[in-house]
């Protein structure tokens, strides 16, 4: 996988998240205003040295361009035929270096970490019923839940192809839900039967 | 059992719809799906995701499992086709039909339960054209056009590309919606 945390010890990594958060937000706001090119490459340019600071893993991970580099070419070429290239490098750019950074951020903040500088975000939700144990219990199910599910469908796959000889189709998907509708109504039993989450006076 | 009391959620309510985030996320790390009737052109399946989501749990229930696969993808974790997560996928191009998957299940699950057609098949193909494609682009494409600076012309024009796979995604809805269906009616859960 290529997105996500990324376990070294930098300067960044030591950066409190809601600092960097509120950094991340400040570049995004004031970025558009931004029309010349050169303070644009210079920006990149920084962000790219980031990169390098934090080691070849970290630069590793700009593979991940490859899944926007269709769209960034669309987009140039696009405001090059009614623009000029100018007009598209400088889109192209500004959008690396938003894409760049928010990166960093993901890559020097646990998922823990991310969850607690967002907690003053999400307080006010509590007043509309979100209780912010319970959405951390929903995140970790979430997250034990994936690789669950491509351990079914994996199974599923395999099955069929030793029937079949064919490979994996749509036709697996209803099976495959099926199947993980029952395991949601077990997990759904299990919480009950342990009473995690049920009403006491006072919580909620 | 009630879990959460102002939303009216039961505890079955609240697994399905983490177990729908994790549908949707299990299905962009999965390998492309062939699709036999396109010649085998195999096709990334996130999106089939959102349209089953509303198909299957409905509007409401729907609507908070994809707000919380958001929440997950901005915590950092990759579970976004091709191995996308973290806050970069809120600054790219494409935002647009990444937040946009919130009004196109709702209406994708609403479309279901309302509209007037007797077909199983044809009602699941058509709630997730009008939700799954035709809602989900009308947010896409603005952003996108106001993210980089093109046209609302040539934005559409860039998108177009995607329409077919879409297409195909929601015939496979109606497909599953069917076999889901009879599976229920049998009494198979």
């Amino acid at each position: 996988m290529i997105a996500g945390y990324l376990a070294r010890d930098t300067v960044l990594h030591r950066i409190p998240v809601y600092i960097k958060l509120l950094a991340l937000a400040g570049v995004g706001l004031t970025l558009p205003f931004i029309q010349a090119i050169w303070p644009l490459v210079i920006g990149l340019a920084l962000v790219l040295a980031t990169y390098c600071a934090c080691g070849r893993e970290a630069l590793r991970r700009l593979k991940f361009l490859r899944m926007f580099l269709l769209v960034l070419i669309t987009i140039a070429v696009i405001q090059a035929m009614t623009t000029s290239w100018l007009a598209g490098a400088i889109s192209v750019i500004r959008l690396l270096i938003m894409i760049l950074m928010a990166d960093l951020v993901t890559l020097s903040s646990t998922m823990q970490a991310m969850m607690d500088a967002l907690q003053p975000v999400l307080k006010p939700f509590r007043y509309i019923g979100l209780n912010p144990r319970k959405l951390a219990l929903a995140v970790a199910l979430v997250m034990r839940f994936i690789p669950f599910l491509l351990a079914i469908w994996r199974e599923r796959d395999e099955a069929y192809r030793a029937r079949t000889g064919r490979k994996a189709n749509w036709r697996l998907i209803a099976p495959f839900l099926a199947e993980t509708l029952r395991l949601a109504d077990k997990v759904a039993e299990t919480l009950d039967a342990r009473g995690i989450g049920t009403q006491h006076k006072g919580s909620q | 059992m009630t879990f959460m009391r102002k939303w009216n959620l039961s505890t079955g309510d609240f697994v399905r719809i983490a177990l729908f985030a994790a549908i949707i996320a299990a299905l962009g790390i999965l390998p492309p799906l062939n699709f036999p009737f396109l010649g085998g052109v195999p096709i990334s399946v996130q999106t089939l995701g959102i349209m089953l989501t509303g198909v299957l749990i409905g509007a409401r229930l729907g609507v908070l499992a994809v707000l919380l696969l958001i929440f997950v993808v901005a915590l950092g974790a990759p579970v976004l086709s091709g191995g996308r997560g973290g806050l970069s996928v809120f600054f790219g191009p494409t935002v647009g039909f990444f937040l946009g998957w919130i009004p196109s299940v709702a209406a994708t699950g609403w479309l279901y339960r309302v509209l007037p057609i007797s077909s199983v098949y044809a009602r699941a193909v058509t709630a997730s054209i009008l939700g799954g494609i035709i809602v989900l682009y009308l947010f896409g494409i603005p952003v996108m056009a106001w993210r980089v600076g093109l046209t609302f012309m040539q934005a559409t024009f860039a998108s177009l590309v995607f329409i077919p796979g879409d297409l195909l995604k929601a015939i496979a809805v109606g497909f599953v919606a069917e076999v889901v269906e009879r599976r229920k009616s049998n009494g198979i859960p």
